[in-house]
Formats: structure tokens, sequence, C-alpha cells
């Protein structure tokens, strides 16, 4: 037998894992499937219930009622725990890998013990419309993170109410765009300026917000150039929508201009703190000037990101635009704590009720866990586990870190395979098919690419050094590989639960199909 | 006296001081100052946060937020009829037992090889949901059902190229609100109003205000008042005289009894999945779905993201991807459809599994049972001097309104007086829909018991009096 521990270590160096996805070749749920099997029972109506009302539909017209039961899949229960323990393994949580590969997510350590407080009945079990005094604990997390929040962007007013980032933006959008009304300026003030690193999701909340979108391109510093936002500026222009670091992990020095020139033109400036985990302490959204920010709790503030969500976007403005916050607002008078929805101006509700309680719940807790001194430290250290891993990096073959050579970075970085390309025909995006082979996730970058064959590393806080150097070890075999043997990496994935994907299906109508039912409906026409 | 001793913090490995300092030689830094030092002098924050002070230890910090939370009061503790979009199902272990592993919970944008698991989850999710409501798309989850009302709408504006919508008054007021709100800048929206005695949609009005102008006419079905809408068909078939999309917003739980909307002629359908597994959470278990035919106007319409099935190089193995991405905000920016992001996948993840769990039968079962018990209630309530339940004649699912008005008491009032018994009374109608002069919305749902009932009505005897 091999002696796997002579493998592991060569030289006093970890050897890459023999990692191999779980492959349980679990089928589709409905091929499960038999005839008459329980996997649970409901609850049975009271003997006295059923004297009075035998028969529950009978009041329904024969046209409201179902003519053939939904054809769910009929299983037992120990059938449904083993499918979807399978697939849960089939799946690669940031839980299990190294996962600094999903650049600009933030995917740090989800502490356990924030997962357990928030599945507590006192969060689990709350009714949102049951009356304020049964809920006070609740309110009391919502407000208390608020006052955090402020603390950390410097702004006045937050609102923990929408339901991830992009609807974040949103709300910052909507609140631009009542404010300029209000102002008798919503005609003229119909477009904002953003920038071509920023996520693409902004540009497209801002759009359906109804504003025109202007987009910067960066100069070679690697962020747009003050005189790029000057030409742009005008009497048109609603607000500055940007991200300070950009994905690139480049701080913009001169944001505070960018600020001054917009807020000259009767603009209004909006931060997406996307990035803000290695800036916290450090600088804020305040002394730059900014109207509006954004924070991701599930990004930055450690609530897990559960596949995509539930999450929170939370919204914070200063004291001017807090007319225009989404109703309801927590407030306190020193003794309770109350919904506020008595604010005339207000652009109403984002969501049904008051956001997603539990995400604040884990991100409360963090940042209890941290306090200011930790906070600093996750700043610190991310920057730090960044620009090592930049270190690092850099001294792969065939990679590169594009603009600002002899600046430092912030806490993440937009790498470019572009010599490797041009030197061995491999792509950036196969690099991560092959990268998976080793048990960790690899990111190219939003589209468009302006980085050719780009790659986004963000190594956040919750990562050892021996396991930024693991990760940095898996690159450079891959990219070797590239260089030796290319056949390896076209033929990837090698370890993962299924092997090369045909998407063409995914973009013909007469073949894609999104649930079993269409799927089997197009596969047996083409069998016919 | 000693020095303060450097903090390791446990989630931060590099935190020790050996390893900092070690890391920070390699990155030729005196120390982690000199890595901000792109960020200018006056935007620094030359003071420590103004935070309080941590909790270090893992049990004084859930020593502490136990301690705030435990002023809450849930349904555990009450008696709850509350609902409103928002309702006390019972979640069966295994929901939550799924969506607490590690590998979902934690799992976020991996592709299709590293998290296979993750896109045959969600492809099953809009597989049964699409089985529920007899339709072959179904989007990843958004944020809630506002959110897919919304979307659901902007959609058929642009499959329809047309601007403005129709909107049954008797649905959701803050989900109207967040309709109006979300198209104003493209789409007009105008209310149609229902009839007082049966809350059904007012068709003459209806017709009177539909136009070659119409992209869309909503509903609500179950309504938000409780009542079923039993003329579904003859609003779709108005709506498509004019060539508009019939939307309608369906309560998941009801279909294991009442007819999917497809089968009354919706185009689209949306709604939340909150019944579907989700704990209530204080109004955090909402997911929106949003399902249509496979016709390709229609797909191309959806921002979300649609998880397709697709071949492999091996035969026989299933492989995952993403549907049409080049309609999507991630491919196009602004010149995508609305925009799509993180919203609330893990609880799509949860609601297969409840619909796997419950399968046809207990889907059946559920809505049914649910049925038998709000026409218990709803009997037992009209018995109480004064009290009338149902105000709408109508059919009903799990809600209902129940009037006050002859009592001559608020329901502000008599929701305090059932709060001190136990009790959470339905949610007061009087600021949304004065019309109904002093009404509740009471939620019935298979977790109450006939003593449950009962006591309810007792109180409400006791209060009323």
């Amino acid at each position: 037998m091999r002696d796997i521990t002579k493998q592991r270590y060569t030289g006093g160096k970890a050897n890459l894992r023999r990692f191999h996805q779980a492959r349980w070749d679990e089928p589709i749920i409905f091929e499960l499937s038999r005839p008459g099997q329980r996997a649970i029972l409901v609850p049975e109506v009271d003997a006295g219930i059923r004297r009075e009302v035998s028969d529950g539909t009978a009041a329904l017209p024969a046209r409201m009622r179902r003519k053939e039961p939904p054809r769910l899949p009929e299983l037992s229960q120990p059938q449904v725990l083993r499918h979807y323990d399978r697939l849960s393994q089939e799946t690669l949580g940031a839980d299990l890998n190294i996962e600094i590969g999903q650049g600009t997510c933030t995917m740090k350590y989800s502490p356990k013990v924030n997962d357990q407080l928030a599945t507590l009945p006192q969060v689990a079990e709350v009714h949102p419309l049951q009356p304020e005094e049964t809920v006070q604990g609740i309110l009391e997390i919502l407000y208390r993170f608020a006052e955090i929040l402020k603390e950390i962007s410097g702004l006045d007013h937050f609102s923990l109410q929408p339901g991830a980032g992009s609807v974040g933006i949103y709300t910052n959008a909507a609140i631009i765009r009542a404010y300029h009304r209000l102002r008798g300026q919503g005609d003229q003030c119909d477009e904002i300026i953003t920038t071509i690193f920023s996520h693409p999701s902004n540009a497209a909340c801002f759009k359906t917000a109804g504003f025109k979108v202007v987009t910067l391109h960066p100069g070679e510093d690697g962020y747009p150039g003050l005189d790029a936002l000057k030409a742009a500026v005008s009497e048109r222009t609603a607000a500055l929508v940007i991200t300070n670091p950009e994905d690139t992990g480049i701080y913009n020095p001169h944001i505070r201009e960018f600020v001054r020139t917009v807020h000259d033109a009767g603009g209004l400036c909006s931060y997406d703190q996307a990035n803000a985990n290695g800036i916290l302490g450090i600088t804020r959204a305040s002394e730059a000037g900014f109207d509006l920010c954004q924070f991701n709790l599930h990004k930055t503030f450690s609530s897990p990101h559960g596949c995509g969500g539930p999450a929170v976007g939370a919204c914070g403005v200063t004291q001017e635009l807090a007319r225009f916050l989404p109703v309801p607002v927590v407030a306190f008078d020193g003794r309770r704590y109350r919904l506020d929805y008595d604010r005339p101006d207000s652009i109403g509700k984002i969501g049904p009720f008051f956001g997603v309680a539990p995400v604040v719940v884990r991100a409360y807790a963090w940042v209890m866990s941290l306090g200011a001194k930790g906070l600093r430290e996750v700043a610190e250290i991310s920057v730090l586990n960044n620009n090592y891993l930049l270190k690092k990096m850099k001294e792969i073959r065939g990679l590169s870190a594009p603009y600002a050579k002899r600046q430092r970075r912030i806490e993440q970085v937009r790498y470019s395979w572009e010599r490797l390309t041009r030197e061995t025909g491999i792509r950036s995006e196969q690099l991560g098919v092959r990268a998976a082979d080793f048990g960790v996730h690899y990111w190219t970058s939003h589209h468009p690419f302006v980085v050719p064959e780009p790659c986004t590393l963000e190594p956040t806080e919750s990562y050892s050094r021996e396991e930024l150097d693991e990760y940095v070890a898996i690159m450079r075999h891959v990219a070797e590989e590239a260089y030796t043997d290319p056949e390896r990496i076209h033929a990837a994935p090698h370890n993962s639960t299924v092997h090369t994907i045909d998407h063409t299906p995914l973009d013909d109508p007469t073949q894609w199909a999104m649930t079993w039912r269409a799927y089997g409906r197009k596969v047996s026409r083409e069998d016919g | 006296m000693s020095e303060e001793r450097p903090v390791v913090y446990p989630y931060i490995p590099n935190s020790v001081p050996d390893v900092k300092a070690g890391m920070l030689r390699e990155v030729g830094a005196q120390s982690t100052e000199d890595l901000f030092q792109d960020i200018p002098e006056h935007l620094r924050l030359r003071r420590d946060l103004d935070l309080p002070e941590p909790l270090l230890s893992e049990y004084a910090l859930r020593r502490h937020v136990e301690g705030i939370l435990s002023r809450n009061r849930s349904c555990k503790d009450y008696l709850s009829f509350l609902g409103a979009g928002c309702a006390q199902h019972y979640v069966p272990a295994l929901c939550d037992e799924v969506n607490r592993r590690g590998e979902f919970l934690t799992a976020y944008a991996g592709g299709p090889y590293e998290d296979h698991g993750r896109f045959q989850a969600l492809f099953e999710y809009a597989s049964m949901m699409g089985e529920l409501l007899n339709m072959d798309v179904v989007n990843v989850p958004t944020y809630d059902g506002f959110q897919a009302a919304a979307t659901s709408i902007r959609m058929a504006a642009r499959i329809t190229g047309r601007r403005e919508a129709l909107l049954c008054r008797a649905g959701n007021p803050g989900k109207l609100g967040r309709i109006r709100e979300y198209c104003r800048p493209d789409i007009e929206v105008r209310l149609v109003g229902y009839d007082p005695i049966s809350g059904q949609m007012d068709l003459e009005a209806l017709a009177a205000t539909l136009s070659g102008r119409t992209a869309a006419v909503y509903f609500e079905n179950p309504s938000y008042l409780g009542f079923i809408e039993t003329h579904g068909d003859e609003v779709s078939r108005l709506a498509h005289a004019y060539g508009a999309v019939c939307v309608v917003s369906v309560d998941p739980s009801s279909l294991g009894v009442l007819a999917p909307p497809a089968d009354y002629g919706a185009d689209i359908v949306c709604g939340d999945i909150q019944p579907l597994g989700m704990h209530m959470q204080f109004g955090g278990g909402q997911a929106g779905f949003i399902a249509t035919r496979d016709e390709e106007r229609y797909v191309m319409e959806f921002p979300s993201r649609l998880f397709g099935i697709a071949p492999t190089s091996v035969s026989g193995e299933y492989g995952f991807g993403d549907v049409a991405y080049e309609r999507t905000s991630f491919a196009l920016r602004e010149k995508g459809k609305e925009w799509v992001g993180t919203a609330a996948a893990l609880w799509g993840i949860t609601a297969g599994v409840y619909l796997a769990l419950m399968g046809p039968q207990g889907m059946a079962e559920l809505a049914e049972g649910i049925m038998a018990r709000s026409q218990y209630a709803m009997a037992h309530i009209a018995r109480v001097c004064g009290v009338r339940a149902p105000v709408f004649q109508a059919p009903h699912f799990k809600e209902f309104t129940v009037n006050l008005d002859r009592t001559g008491k608020r329901v502000a009032e008599v929701n305090r007086q059932l709060l001190e018994r136990g009790i959470l009374g339905g949610k007061d109608l009087s600021q949304e829909f004065p019309e109904l002069g002093q009404s509740a919305l009471y939620c019935i749902t298979e977790v109450h018991t006939r003593g449950d009932i009962d006591g309810l009505v007792d109180a409400l005897q006791e209060v009323v009096k």
C-alpha cells in the first residue's frame, strides 16, 4: 500500500490533495418515486371538525378544483434524506474548501454559534406582525446592528430591509430618484455614472429604477481619472455609483474629489461597499463624503451565503436622505423599540416585512464577537493575506496583476492569465475547471472581461498562511500543466461529480429544460 | 503592569502575532499600516470605531445574544392566528436538517462542476414547483412574493410591448404599493375594484378598463383577504381578448386542492414559498417564485437565473447549467432584464425538500385540512355575538376576514385583550381596507387543532361581551 504521508509532504511542503468530489450518480428525485410512498404525514383534522365539515373542498366550484393531483415524487422519509445528503456532498460549500477563489464574494468563515443563535425559536417562530411588545428582542438586535453600521460607515441612518446586495443598490436608486423628484428635478436628473468594474447588477438596478447609465472605464491606475468623471458629469447627473476599492483591490485615492465633483453638479454619491472587508475601521463612507451606501451582511459580516441567499443588503444614508428610507424604520425611545411607519416621504416597502432577521442576528453576533479592535484585525489580516497571496501568485508563470504596479492592493486582486493564454492557448475558464479537480473554487470576473483572461481571488481573514500556500500550489500546478500537459486541462474535470457538460442545449429553446417535465417532453420527442 | 496581550481571534487564523510578523516580512511591510499606504490621510479614520465592548468567548457571546432574544415571545408561546403573507405552517424536521447542512448553507456561486448538487437541488425545486403549478419554467427564487409579482408585471410589459397594468384592488396593499413603485418608470398601474359582497374582481370594471394598451391583468388567488377568486377563467379570457398577459399570485400551499392558475388561463404565476417549509423568522423566511410556460418569448424575459439540465460527455450522466444566461444583467449589465443577484436560493432548496416529503397526497391533505379547519373556524367565530365572519360570501382557503363593527369594539382593543389570554388575533385591516370597518384577517393552518379554534372562539366571546 502506498504511504500517503510520504506523498503528502515533500521537502516540508504540502503536496496537492488527492481530492475527488463526491459522485453519487444521484438520480433526479422523480426517478426515485414509487407510488404510494409517504415521507411525512400531515396533521389529521380533529373528529369534532370533521363532524361539521366532512369535505373542506365542498364549497369550491368545480372549475376551481384541481383536476389531477400534482405529479410530485412519492418517497419514504429516509430516501428523501439520503437524496439531499448526497446532493449536499456534491456541493462544495465554504465550510469545506479554501474558499478564496470566489473573489468579490468575501467567502469568510460563518461562525456556527451564530447559526445556532439565528435558528432559536425566539427568531425562527416569530411572526412579523406580532405586537411590538412581544418582539422587543429582535427589534433591539435590528436597532443595535443599525447603530453599528452607522459607526462603521459614518452615515446617519440604516434600513436592513433589502433582501441582498443588488436590492440594496436598488433601494439606493429609489431613494436617489425620490430625492431629485422632491426637489422638482426628477425629469432633469436622469443619469447615473458608474464604472465598468462595478457589479453588473448595479448598472442594471439603476436602469430598472428609470435612470440612464453612463459607464467610466479605468485608466492606467486601474480606476477612472478625475478628468473622465468631469467629462461625464452634467446637470443630468443624478448620482455617482461607485465601489472603492473595486474588484481590482486598488483603492482610488481621489475618491473625495470624485464625490465633490458630483456634488458640485447637484448629484448624490452612492457607495457600494461590497468590498468593505479590507477597510473596516480604516476608512469610511462619511470621510469621502458619500450620501448613501450599501453593505452585504452575507459577505463582509459573515452570514453564510446559502447557495445564493437569503441575505441582507443594508442601506445607509445621511440625515438629509433619511426621510426616504423604506418603511418601517426601527425606532428606540430609550425604553421601548418600535416600528415607525409614519414617514410620508418614504419610498415605501422594499419587501413584505423587515428583511431577513436571522441574517442580521448572525451579523450582529459576529461584530459583537470582535469589537472595534477585532474588526480592525479583520481588515488588517484580510489585506495582509491578500498582499501575501499577490506576492506568491505573481511568481506563477503566465500570470500578472494588471494596473498600479507600485501600489498595494486592499482585499482582493483581479489577475490576468493573458500571457499564459497567449503561450499555451489555455483560457482562464479552463484553468478554473481544472482547479476544481483539487477541491477549490475559482472565478474569472464579471462581464465584460476588462482584464483579459481574468481570475479574481479574495482571501479574506479566514484562511491560514498554510492554506493560502496550498491554494497557490494548486494554481501553480495548474498553470504549469498548461505549459507541459495542456491535454490534461482540455480534458478536465477529472475529479468532479460529473464530466464535461455540453452547454449547447441550454441556449436552444427547442432543447432547453428548466424542469423535469419539460425535459421529459423534449427528450421523448427526440427519441420519438 | 504587564502589557496588554494581543488577542488571538478564533475566526482569524493569521492573527497569531508570529504568523502576522512573518507574513509582513514576506510582503516587505514594516506593519499592517504600510498596506494601507494608498488610502490618503484625509480619508483615514484615526481612532478606534466606537463600538460596544466585544464578547470574546463564545460562551459570553451566546449568553449576550440569547439574553436579548429572550425578550421575544414566539408563536410557540402564543396561540397565533396571524397570516397576511407569512403563515405558521408545520416545518418538517428534514427541511431544517437539509438547509442547515454546511455544504448547502455556506455554498454560493460556484460552477456546475464544484456545485453539481446545488444545481440539481435547485433544478429539482423548480421541477416540483412546476408540477404543483402545472407550468414548465420556474426560476431560482427571488427575494420574496412582492418582488416576484412586481417582476412578473414587468415581464408582461416587455412581452407585450405595452405600458399599463391592471391590478385587482383586493390584493395585498403592501404588495400593490411595491408593484407601483417598482414599475413606476415604465408602467402605469391602475386598480380594478372588487365586489363588496363576494370580494370577486369586478369583471365589468375590468372589461371597461382593458384596452389595447393593457400589458397585464393581475390578481391574487386566494386573495389577500382570504377568499378564493372563482372567476379566474373569465378574468384571463378578458385579458387575452385584449392581448394582455394574465398574471396570478398564488399561495402554493393551496394547490393540492385548488386548480393551479395555469388551468384557468394564467400566463405568469408568481407567489411566495414561505409556506413550503420555511419558519416565519420575523419575515425572514420569504422567497418568491415566478413560473411560465416554456415559450421563448416568456423565458427570455426572466431576469432570474434559470437552471437547466444538460448532457455530459458520459452517456446517461446529468449535468446542469444556466439557461439563456445572455438575457441576465450578469451578462449584459444594464442591457439585461431588470437585474439578478443573491436572493433566497436556500429557501428554494428547502421548499424542494418540503414538496418531496409531502408528495401529491400530502399536498392534497394539507390543503383540504386547512380548508376544513378554516370553515369550522369561520362558522364558530360567526356565532360570537356581533361578530361577522367571513365578510365576503365566497369560498375561502386559509385566511378570512372577521368584522367587529356590530360589537362596538375596535380590532386593536380586541387583539390587546386576546393577547392577555395568550392569543395573537388576526391582522388589523382597518388601515389598509377602511371600507371593511373594524375587520381583522385571521389565518388558520394545519397547526391549529379544534381545541385551538374553540379556545379562540371562547376568548372572543369574553372579549366582545
